[in-house]
């Protein structure tokens, strides 16, 4: 298989920045009310995604290293008042539905993720399909994750009837609380499925590796940056910057293994 | 005029809590909230750094992006300021208050590209605040945050010790929690 669609399969079931990897839980519950909710965010969020990582793997031998982070903030802010006005203009119910969620994407985890961990240190075609597979997962996610809260919460699916006219909707999936129990149920199977793998002996260090379990160390994933990295070395370029951080990390396994 | 701003000060922190009903923040509300102390810092620092925050948006939404008709490009404005606002604040405090930072430090490099701040300054301007205003809602907002962080960390420093089923140790079990606090908070919408 080529490399682009090695990256789409990456995103969508591998990497699953959801169900996987944990990323951008904010918009996750926020905004699955109802499937077609869910759909929206995705899409809008995937758009960003691909555009950003396109952009930034253009750049990635521009961008001095030490102002990385700025730098990725301005393209995906930048993307993300584009698409702010797309849907204002053009799907205006979606837009006011999604409400606050929408400018909120510039601080998914997902995307700064992605920037930092791929985008910046690979060439353009994979980045673009990197963030259009990352970008798909993330909507089949939020999809399936509104799906399930609207059938429950409501008895529709995309606003159509499904469930017979004797359900009684049980209101409280589609309100906050009920965010907080299908994502502890979501978990908990990611949890079940890691400990059988475990038993089997397969890699599960990437089930859960994003920001859901300790905040403190997850600052080379996406929630915590600096502005201005202090040990960047100056005259780097973002690429150049990667891969020597990439270097020190390995070094640092290799020298725990031992 | 007071009273409009008590009832901003109860409609955010409790009513429309920042966590339990918008989902901002909620990487540090998961993340840092093993131990009360800890949780509390991290309160303490958000109270900080949103409430300044919400100062400095405000200010520059209204002196600058409004007179020049540039309002659109308050997305990128607000996430550039915050950023640099919270690691200046930070270098402040390590230079001149390293008490306070030693108490703080460590939780601000999370507060950057935090939601919840974000959050705050967005709200202020879609909901057409003042300055005053504006700030009196960053901090409300950060103090239903604090609220929220202290007691879900309360509850898992006594869940500890309990017998939890394999598979919902962790994280689950956290999510199970704070869903039911969510509809302990659904009782304060009575208050407004």
């Amino acid at each position: 298989m080529n490399r682009e669609g090695e990256r789409l399969i990456n995103g969508i079931v591998k990497e699953n920045p959801t169900f996987v990897l944990m990323l951008g839980m904010c918009p996750t519950l926020a905004v699955t009310t109802s499937a077609m909710n869910g759909l929206g965010m995705g899409l809008t969020t995937m758009v960003v995604l691909a555009l950003s990582n396109a952009i930034i793997s253009l750049l990635r031998n521009i961008i001095p290293d030490r102002v990385r982070i700025p730098a990725f903030i301005v393209i995906i802010a930048s993307f993300v008042t584009i698409m702010q006005f797309l849907l204002e203009g053009f799907i205006p119910s979606l837009y006011s539905s999604l409400g606050l969620y929408i400018p909120l994407i510039v601080v998914n985890c997902i995307i700064l993720g992605r920037a930092e961990s791929y985008a910046s240190k690979n060439p353009v075609l994979p980045s673009l399909f990197d963030g259009i597979g990352m970008g798909l997962g993330f909507s089949v996610a939020l999809t399936m994750i509104g799906a399930v809260r609207e059938l429950i919460g409501a008895g529709t699916l995309f606003n159509f009837r499904i469930m017979p006219e004797s359900y009684i909707p049980c209101a409280i999936f589609v309100m906050a609380p009920g965010a907080f129990f299908v994502l502890a149920f979501l978990t908990a199977l990611q949890n079940k499925i890691k400990i059988a793998g475990a038993k089997k002996g397969k890699d599960t260090s990437k089930i859960g590796s994003g920001c859901s379990e300790d905040c403190m160390n997850c600052s080379d994933k996406g929630c915590a940056h600096r502005v201005i990295d202090t040990d960047s070395k100056p005259g780097e370029t973002l690429a150049q910057g990667a891969e020597r951080r990439e270097q020190e990390t390995e070094e640092k396994i290799e020298k725990e293994d031992n | 005029m007071v009273k409009e701003l008590l009832l901003i000060l109860i409609g955010s922190s409790l009513v429309n809590n920042v966590v339990l009903s918008q989902f901002l923040g909620l990487c540090p509300f998961l993340g840092v909230s093993k131990k009360t102390e800890t949780a509390a810092g991290m309160g303490a620092a958000v109270i900080f750094v949103i409430t300044l925050a919400s100062a400095v948006a405000g200010a520059i939404y209204k002196f600058i992006l409004d007179p020049l008709d540039v309002e659109y490009l308050q997305t990128i404005v607000f996430i550039l300021v915050i950023a640099a606002l919270v690691q200046f604040v930070e270098m402040f405090l390590k230079k001149f208050m390293p008490s306070l930072y030693n108490a703080l430090g460590v939780y601000l490099p999370l507060i950057t590209t935090n939601c919840a701040v974000l959050g705050v300054a967005l709200t202020n301007v879609q909901k057409n605040y003042g300055i005053v205003t504006g700030i009196v809602n960053g901090f409300a907002t950060a103090v239903g945050f604090t609220v929220s962080i202290v007691i879900l960390a309360g509850l898992r420093e006594k869940m500890e010790y309990n017998d939890i089923p394999e598979s919902f140790k962790g994280m689950p079990i956290v999510l199970l929690t704070a869903g039911l606090m969510a509809i302990a908070f659904c009782g304060f919408s009575g208050l407004l």
